[in-house]
This record gives structure tokens, C-alpha cells and sequence, in this order.
């Protein structure tokens, strides 16, 4: 009776697993599913890499159920069982060498392309000219600043599509991960470091963005827009935004450094000090950058005053003339592109 | 003195959180409380309870105090799992606020592995080990007391954060610089270091207790390679601790100083450096994986092989499996922060070695399953959990290797997709294999079997709920959801898997309460077990009446095979072995209950109650308690108590196992 009742709950468990199946089928291809539609080649060699780890398993995960429910089947204590009842058979050197053998050969299936695709993924593609975006984490808010034109967002993101974007990666507050998952996958923000990552957006669109680590009591709203659009367009926004936004103050920064949340901000120019010059985080490449302060009033005590000095820039000519040498007079302290550097 | 009462007051019961949740555990506690006080005060049980259980060293019976607290952790750990589902069921649900739900994830996390798996399986330990190798008790039985007790009160510490000043609210790895000081003045981190590095010198200890007892204290005849695969995985997991655990105790200790002394080994500012921590925490982070996980295949391999009627299939590969598994989980811990920019060489290196891992699990898995080809499978709710095992851990270990794959786990790294991952490991590893453990161990313990109908039923809904839990959850993952969100708006789609997952979460809990009253159930009308063999088992444990004296074997066994017990009554000798001759039996000496370990482990609760409200006297006073026991410890060399022969032939006769 009871083995009867076994057999037919056993049946309802497999029409449940068939039913979920199904339902991961029909519903795998909507667009909420964010991780399956990339919009960058980051995200899609990831994909690809996840696509071919999962087929493999699939495999393994098929083979064992099967296995597993033919023995169940085959070798149940009923009475009258005609199946062979082998106690004596408990070793099989073949067989374990066989299962041995084939899982290595399976997870090599896996294991080639990823240490390829590891390596690949750490270097922005050679010949491309990156944006770079410097990304700050702050309690709760994402500060990104882009050092080659001097502009600066608050909780947004604009990037020109077909161009690999180089984000530097700090933290002035605990610990959070960036992560647009349509472009590609997450990279830690950690105060005292500069880490690197390159995304590219190949269609224009717009994307989300949040951090994957938690960070504090309003980590809900470590959100952030992905607006990708066309090179012109890009150029478009950040001449709008040199002539109308205004530049970030010292206490601006202060402002954003203190806990809270807020919208989105958009500012014209910023203050060098407000992101690490030189770093100890590591590279593109795995080498490491060289020592830094991540603290702008602990070893720069020089760059506050300079840029307290700096006029704010209320108005748009004002904006013009200075925001581009401040932005730029930073940069070359800093070390060279990592994609133009060799392997230390 | 009115300004004192009301600093206390302020301190432990601060304004601004008093929350109905916190106000329903208060009233849950006090109430408990008055009722056990109540009770043991009318039926005059305070000797007994002192007597008999808090100053005991016998392993068996710390098996049951174990027991007990890992399933009221259990119970307290399912309910912060049911608030947070329950927050998570539908979009910008506010059942409980962010602060609260930071709190729940915390303790929910940091209970399942520390305060319930752990004791779970000490449990098991305590109970099994010693019968299994034919010993009469533990290598060092006052020091395993000492655990015990280190362990309770950490729990006691830990879980009385939650009413008297706040809980931790910064997940169960406790990442700095957001357990810092500055991000987290309140005392709930502080309760978190201090617990976890109460109770960890409490784990350290057992892991030196289970070695010794194991590698010292076998029945003539056990060789290493004839030992049952449980005590070969106590081993192997004890040897774990004893090289995982000091990691984290500094990355505990050293962040105790940080938050206490205002030190700078991982704080924002001063050159500290957070990432140091997250190496520490992992160096021991992934080996615990294993320490929570190898007693399951133990179990496992016990289960299959009695419920198959049949030896564990490929016995050598599964030994050199585990020894494989437990050397080479050291060698992983960098793949829980693969994201955190350590380079390609690095990343492709802890890549590596954990797709290694999976190999000779792997391996473990085709050995089970070739364990019952061939044999007699008896669908016991033991071999249902063994069953079920098999698919979920298989699922759980390949998610794992997907989330090895480095790029692969760049985009999965903190989602949901992980969190699906490690319950599949967890639930359908650990604690599977612990109530397969549970229900094939329980008569040996308590002397009668638990219901085999409920129990099924118990199953299905733990089984079923976890499915409907956690499925969704890989989905949920693939839509972008990271964990330890509070709450979230409703235009990411992702309200209808949420939705799903909650509902399976409550079928997990009906399955436990159906546990419970299974258990309570049984302990009234289930089947006495008056052969001390109800499973026709195969070690020596099931040689013993069941439960077993208090000094296990009149007569210590000699073992001549693998399966010793199985070898004994396929010779014919079972009634031998089971039966002692009156002149065979001499006089013993067992360890003589103490209130030691009891007064340490509350000297310790002092210490930590006092440094986390930096109440620096009653800290002092703690540290002097702990001294004290520690003195007397040592000085005490009246340990052991005599056995007069008769009183073991007693016994015996009793049992109906004294040759006339």
C-alpha cells in the first residue's frame, strides 16, 4: 500500500518537474529576463560561456536522473523483484575510473574557453579608443565622473554605443558592486582601490543598473539608468551639459559623500581631488596601479584650497573655459591607459 | 542612580526601534521562560536538570543538548526566512522596514550555518561517533562539555541581540568597512563578533576532540580502512576545523579590536583594508562549506548502503574522495569575490580548482547510486531524504560550476542565481543528509523510531517547498534580482517568481511543523525499539540496545571486517557480541560530571554581554568568571568515577543481554 502510494506521488513530482520545465521554456525568452538579452559583446561572450557551461550540465544532471530512476526502479524491495540481488558486487575499478574520466573531460568542455575568455575579458580591445568613466560609490548614491571631458552625473549614466567604455571603479563608503547586466557582469567598488572594467552597449537604448552588494540600510536605491546612445548624440549631451549643467563644488562632493539618497544630478565640471589620482588598485591586465590615497583631504592638502579657489561656474562660458583643464590637468598624473600597457 | 536605570534602559531597549516584531519576541521569550521555570519549579526538576544534563559529560547526552538547540535554532532561523519572503512576496510589500529586514537576513544566515548546522551535526557526532568505532566515550569528555557550552552561549549571545539592543544588520559575512564603527555604531555587529568567536573556540575544541577520538580510540581491529564512511567524513571534517577555524577567529578577533579598541585593520580610513578580511573570512568561509556538507555524505554513505542491503559501492574511492575534497577546498576561497579584481591569473587559478572539486564529488555520486544497483532499496523516509538528496545536490553542484566559470560568474555573482545555488547545496546537501541522519539514527538515540507516515509527509512538503523555494529563484537570478534587497518596485518583472518562491518557503514550514509533531508525536505512541537493530544495520552502534548504558560497551567488540556489525551476524555472532558473560565484565572508569564547562561558558556570556555595551567591569567580571573555571579545571583531579562491575551487570541483565 504504502509502496503504491510512493509510486504515485513519485508520478505527481515528475509532472510538477515537467510543468516547471515547460514554464522556464515559455517564459525564458521575455525581456525581464535581462541576462539572457545582452546589448554589449561583454554580456553576450558571457552569455555565450553560460549557455555552453549550462548544456554541459544539463547533460550530467539528465544522465544522473536517469540513472537514478532506473535504479530506483529496477532495484526496489518488492516481492517477487526478479532484478539480481548482488551484495557481493561492490567495486568496479573501470566503472570508477570511468566516472572519473568523463566529468574531467566534461568540465575541460567548460574549463577551455573560460580561461580564454578570462583573459580576454580582462584587456579592453587593442586599437579601440575608450570612454573612460570614473565610477564612485557613495552611501547611497552613484557618483560617475567622465575624466576626458570633465563632465559629471549623479545616479546616471550617458555612453556612446559602439566604443568600449573603461570604468574605473572606487568607493568612498562600504563596499558595493557595479553592474549594468545587459552590458556585462559586476566588478566591486572598494574604497582605497581603483578597479577596472570595460563594457560597450552595441544598440542604443536604456538599460538599468544597481549594485549586487549590500551596502547599508537604503542599498534598495544603489539604481541607476544606462542611457546608450549614438556617438553624435553622445557628443550632443556632453556639449548640453557643458553649457547648462553647473560645475560640482567641493561642498558639493561633501553633500554627496554624506549618507542619504538622492535623484539624479548632472554637473558640468568637478573637482580633480574628488576622484583618486594615482591608485593601488589593480589593472586591466591583473598588474597593480601604484599607491594612492583614496581620501582627497588626507594627502592632497594643496588640491582642496586650488579648488575652492576655482570660481563656481554658474554660467555656461564659465563652465567651458574651465571645467576641461580641470578634468585634464589630473589626468596626467595617473598611469597610462591599461590597454596600452604590456603585461607587467 | 536614576540616571544609571535610565542609561540602562536606553541602552539595551533603544527608542527608536521598538517594533512590533520585537515586541511579539519579547513577550515569546518571557512567556517560554515563565512557563520552563514554572514547570521545573512544580515538578522539582532543577536538581535533576543540574544533575543530569548541564553538568554532564556523556556523549550521548550532549548529543541531545545539541540536538534540541540546533532545532530551536532551526525553528528561529525558518522564521527570519518566512519575514523575509513574506516582505519579498509582492512588489513594495512593508511587512517589516529595511532596517528590521537587514536584521533578519543576518541572523538568518548567520544561525543556519553556525547556530543549526553545526550543532546539528555535533549532534550526530556526539551521539554516533563514539558507538560506531567502539568507544565508550570521547577523547577528551570534559573538554567536549566545554564546547557544548561555549556553543550554547554564543547562541544565547547572539540570539538575545535581537531584543536587547539590535541585531547585526551587515549579512552573515560581515564584510567591513560596513561593519565598521563608524557605518555601524549600534551594538548588533559587536554581538556578531563576540558570539561567533565564543562559540568558534567551542567548534575549534570539537574538531580537536573528533580527530583524537577518532584516530585514538577505535575497537581493536578497526583499522583505518575498515572504518564506517561517517567516521572517516568526522575525521576528515574535524581536521577541517582545525585549520579553518583560526582564520576566522582573527578575522573575528582582529575586527573586535577594530570596533572595541579602535583599531585600523580594516576600516575605510587609517590604511585599513577591507578586502584582507574578505580573504580571512573566506580562507575559512569555504572550507566550513565542506565542514557542514562532508558529515552529510556520511550519512549518506551509512543510509544507502543499510536501506540497500548492500556495502557502500567503490568503499576506497569514496575515502580518497573525501580526503580529495577536504585538501583541495582550501584551495577555492577566492571564487566568492572572483569580482573583486584580482586579475585573469588569479580568477582562472580558484576557477580551476573548484571545477576540480566537482570531480571527486562526482564521483561520491555514481558511488551511491551503484550502492543500490544491485541491491534491496528499502524507500524508508531516511532513504526519501538520501533520494532526494541526489537530484538537488546534483542541481546545487551544477550551479556551482557555472558559478566557477569566471565570466559566467561575473554576471551571477551576488544575484539571486547564487543565493538558489547555495540553498541547493545547504538544504539539499546539509540538511538533507542531517534529517536523513535524524530519522536513521533517531531510535539509537531515544530508543523508539520516529513515525514513518508523517515522516513522509514531512518530506514531501520539505521537498516539494524547496523546489517551488528555490526554482524560481535561478529565473529571478537571470532577471537581474542581487540578494539582499528589501524590497523592490514592480517594474523589473520580477513580482510573479518572488510570489511563487514565498509560497514554497510556507510549504517548508508546514513541513517542519509536521517535523515537530512527528517527533512529539512519536516520543508518545512511536515503535519502541527493543532489538537495538530496527534497520538491519551494518555498524557497530546497531550492536548496542538501543539507547545505549551510559558506558556503551560492557565488553569492547573486536572488528574483523568493514560493516562490522553486518560481518558479526553474517558469521552467525551476533548474539555473542551482543551478549557479555558475567565474569567478562570489569570494572570502568568514566568521567565524572562537572559544573565547569557550565560556569565557563557563562563566564564567557558575561565577557561578551559586558564588551559589546563596552561596560568594561562587568567584562572584567566575565574574564574572572572564565579564569576561575579554568583554575578549578585544572586543579580539579578528582575527573573520573568508578563502575562497580555489579552495577554493569545490572545493567545488562536488564537489557537482557547478561549470559546467565
Amino acid at each position: 500500500m504504502a509502496q503504491k502510494g510512493f509510486r504515485a506521488r513519485g508520478w505527481w513530482k515528475w509532472g510538477a518537474l515537467a510543468t516547471g520545465l515547460l514554464a522556464v521554456s515559455l517564459t525564458g525568452c521575455g525581456p525581464q529576463y535581462v541576462l539572457l538579452h545582452p546589448a554589449g559583446p561583454v554580456a553576450r561572450d558571457e552569455l555565450n560561456l553560460m549557455v555552453l557551461a549550462s548544456i554541459a550540465m544539463a547533460v550530467v544532471i539528465a544522465f544522473v536522473l536517469a540513472l537514478l530512476g532506473y535504479v530506483l526502479w529496477r532495484f526496489r524491495d518488492r516481492p517477487g523483484n526478479p532484478a539480481p540481488y548482488r551484495p557481493e558486487w561492490t567495486h568496479s575499478r573501470w566503472l570508477e575510473t570511468l566516472w572519473f574520466v568523463i566529468p574531467a573531460l566534461i568540465l575541460t568542455v567548460i574549463a577551455v574557453p573560460m580561461v580564454g575568455q578570462t583573459y580576454a575579458l580582462a584587456k579592453v580591445p587593442p586599437k579601440s579608443d575608450p570612454l573612460v568613466v570614473d565610477v564612485t560609490s557613495l552611501d547611497w548614491k552613484w557618483l560617475f565622473q567622465y575624466p576626458q571631458s570633465g563632465v559629471a552625473t549623479v545616479n546616471y549614466l550617458v555612453i556612446p554605443t559602439g566604443r568600449p567604455i573603461l570604468f574605473e571603479l572606487t568607493a568612498n563608503s562600504p563596499m558595493n558592486t557595479f553592474w549594468i547586466p545587459a552590458l556585462g557582469g559586476m566588478e566591486y567598488t572598494m574604497s582605497g582601490r581603483v578597479l577596472p572594467l570595460w563594457l560597450e552597449a552595441s544598440q542604443p537604448g536604456t538599460y538599468w543598473g544597481r549594485s549586487g552588494q549590500f551596502s547599508g540600510v537604503e542599498f534598495e536605491q544603489m539604481f541607476f539608468q544606462v542611457k546608450a546612445v549614438s556617438p553624435a548624440q553622445f557628443q550632443a549631451w556632453v556639449n548640453q551639459v557643458k553649457g547648462q549643467a553647473p560645475a560640482m563644488t567641493l561642498a558639493d562632493f561633501r553633500r554627496l559623500e554624506s549618507p542619504g539618497t538622492v535623484g539624479t544630478i548632472t554637473y558640468s565640471a568637478y573637482p580633480a581631488s574628488t576622484f583618486p589620482a594615482v591608485t593601488h588598485g589593480f589593472t586591466l591586465d591583473g598588474g597593480m596601479y601604484m599607491v594612492m590615497s583614496n581620501r582627497p583631504e588626507e594627502n592632497q592638502p594643496g588640491a582642496p584650497m586650488s579648488m575652492s579657489s576655482q570660481p563656481k561656474a554658474s554660467s555656461a562660458a564659465h563652465a567651458r573655459s574651465v571645467a576641461p583643464s580641470a578634468g585634464m590637468s589630473v589626468q596626467p598624473m595617473k598611469m597610462p591607459m591599461p590597454s596600452s600597457t604590456p603585461m607587467q | 542612580m536614576q540616571a544609571a536605570l535610565s542609561y540602562l534602559l536606553h541602552t539595551l531597549f533603544p527608542p527608536t526601534v521598538l517594533r512590533p516584531t520585537e515586541l511579539g519576541a519579547d513577550v515569546l521569550i518571557l512567556a517560554t521562560g515563565v512557563i520552563i521555570v514554572t514547570v521545573l519549579t512544580r515538578q522539582k526538576k532543577w536538581g535533576w536538570l543540574w544533575r543530569e544534563w548541564l553538568t554532564t559529560v556523556d556523549h550521548k547526552k550532549i548529543g541531545v543538548m545539541y540536538l534540541i538547540a540546533a532545532i530551536a535554532m532551526l525553528f528561529r532561523g525558518g522564521v527570519d526566512a518566512l519575514m523575509m519572503r513574506t516582505n519579498l512576496a509582492l512588489p513594495s510589500v512593508h511587512f517589516i522596514n529595511a532596517e528590521e529586514y537587514n536584521e533578519v537576513f543576518t541572523t538568518h544566515g548567520t544561525i543556519m550555518i553556525f547556530f543549526m548546522a553545526m550543532p546539528l551535526i555535533f549532534a550526530l557526532f556526539n551521539a554516533i561517533i563514539p558507538l560506531m568505532i567502539g568507544a565508550r566515550d570521547v577523547a577528551f569528555p570534559r573538554l567536549n562539555a566545554v564546547s557544548f557550552w561555549l556553543f550554547a552561549f554564543g547562541a544565547l549571545l547572539f540570539n538575545i541581540s535581537f531584543v536587547v539592543g539590535g541585531s547585526p544588520n551587515a549579512g552573515w559575512t560581515a564584510y567591513p568597512p560596513l561593519t565598521e564603527l563608524a557605518f555601524n555604531p549600534g551594538p548588533g555587529e559587536d554581538y556578531y563578533f563576540m558570539s561567533l568567536f565564543i562559540s568558534g573556540i567551542g567548534t575549534t575544541i570539537t574538531g580537536i576532540n573528533f580527530l583524537v577520538t577518532i584516530l585514538r580510540m577505535r575497537a581493536p581491529g578497526m583499522t583505518l580502512w575498515r572504518m564506517p564512511l561517517f567516521a572517516w567524513t568526522a575525521l576528515c571534517t574535524s581536521a577541517l576545523i582545525l585549520f579553518a577555524f583560526p582564520p576566522l577567529t582573527v578575522a573575528l578577533g582582529t575586527s573586535l579590536l577594530d570596533r572595541l579598541f579602535g583599531a585600523s585593520f580594516y576600516t575605510l580610513g587609517h590604511g585599513g583594508m577591507p578586502m584582507m578580511y574578505v580573504n580571512l573570512f573566506w580562507l575559512f568561509g569555504h572550507p566550513e562549506v565542506y565542514i557542514v556538507v562532508l558529515p552529510a555524505f556520511g550519512i549518506f554513505s551509512e543510509v544507502v548502503a543499510t536501506y540497500a542491503r548492500k556495502p557502500l559501492f567503490g568503499y576506497s574511492a569514496m575515502v580518497l574522495s573525501v580526503i580529495a575534497i577536504m585538501v583541495l577546498s582550501y584551495g577555492t576561497w577566492v571564487h566568492h569575490f572572483f569580482t573583486m579584481g584580482a586579475g585573469p591569473g588569479v580568477n582562472v587559478f580558484f576557477g580551476l580548482s573548484t571545477m576540480l572539486i566537482a570531480i571527486p564529488t562526482g564521483v561520491k555520486i555514481f558511488n551511491w547510486i551503484f550502492t543500490m544497483w544491485g541491491g534491496r532499496i528499502r524507500l524508508t523516509v531516511a532513504m526519501l531524504y538520501q533520494l532526494a538528496f541526489i537530484p538537488t545536490f546534483v542541481v546545487g553542484g551544477a550551479t556551482g560550476v557555472l558559478l566557477a566559470t569566471v565570466p559566467v560568474d561575473y554576471q551571477l555573482h551576488n544575484t539571486y542565481f547564487l543565493v538558489a545555488h547555495f540553498h541547493n547545496t545547504l538544504i539539499g546537501g546539509t540538511v538533507f543528509g542531517l534529517l536523513s541522519g535524524l530519522y536513521y539514527w533517531w531510535p539509537k538515540m531515544f530508543g523508539y523510531k520516529l513515525d514513518e507516515r508523517q515522516g513522509q509527509w514531512a518530506f514531501w512538503l520539505f521537498f516539494l517547498g524547496f523546489w517551488i523555494t528555490f526554482g524560481p529563484q535561478y529565473l529571478l537570478g537571470l532577471q537581474g534580482m542581487t540578494r539582499r534587497l528589501w524590497t523592490y518596485p514592480f517594474g523589473f518583472g520580477w513580482h510573479e517568481l518572488n510570489f511563487i518562491s514565498t509560497v514554497g518557503a510556507y510549504i517548508m514550514g508546514a513541513g517542519f511543523l509536521v517535523l515537530v509533531y512527528n517527533v512529539l508525536w512519536s516520543m508518545q505512541h512511536g515503535e519502541r525499539d527493543l532489538t537495538g537493530d530496527p534497520w538491519d544495520g551494518r555498524t557497530l552502534e546497531w550492536s548496542l540496545p538501543s539507547p545505549a548504558p551510559e558506558y556503551n560497551f560492557a565488553r569492547i567488540p573486536v572488528v574483523t571486517a568493514r560493516d562490522a556489525w553486518w560481518a558479526m551476524k553474517a558469521e552467525g555472532r551476533a548474539n555473542q557480541v551482543k551478549r557479555v558473560r558475567p565474569e567478562e565484565v570489569a570494572a570502568l572508569e568514566l568521567p565524572r560530571n562537572t559544573g565547569m564547562p557550565f560556569f565557563l561558558g557563562l563566564g564567557f556570556f558575561i565577557m561578551g554581554f559586558g564588551l559589546v555595551f563596552r561596560w568594561w567591569w562587568i567584562g572584567i567580571a566575565g574574564i574572572v568568571v572564565v579564569l576561575a573555571s579554568m583554575l578549578w579545571f585544572g586543579f580539579d583531579y578528582d575527573d573520573k568515577k568508578h563502575v562497580h562491575p555489579d552495577v554493569i551487570r545490572r545493567t545488562e541483565a536488564a537489557l537482557g543481554r547478561l549470559e546467565a
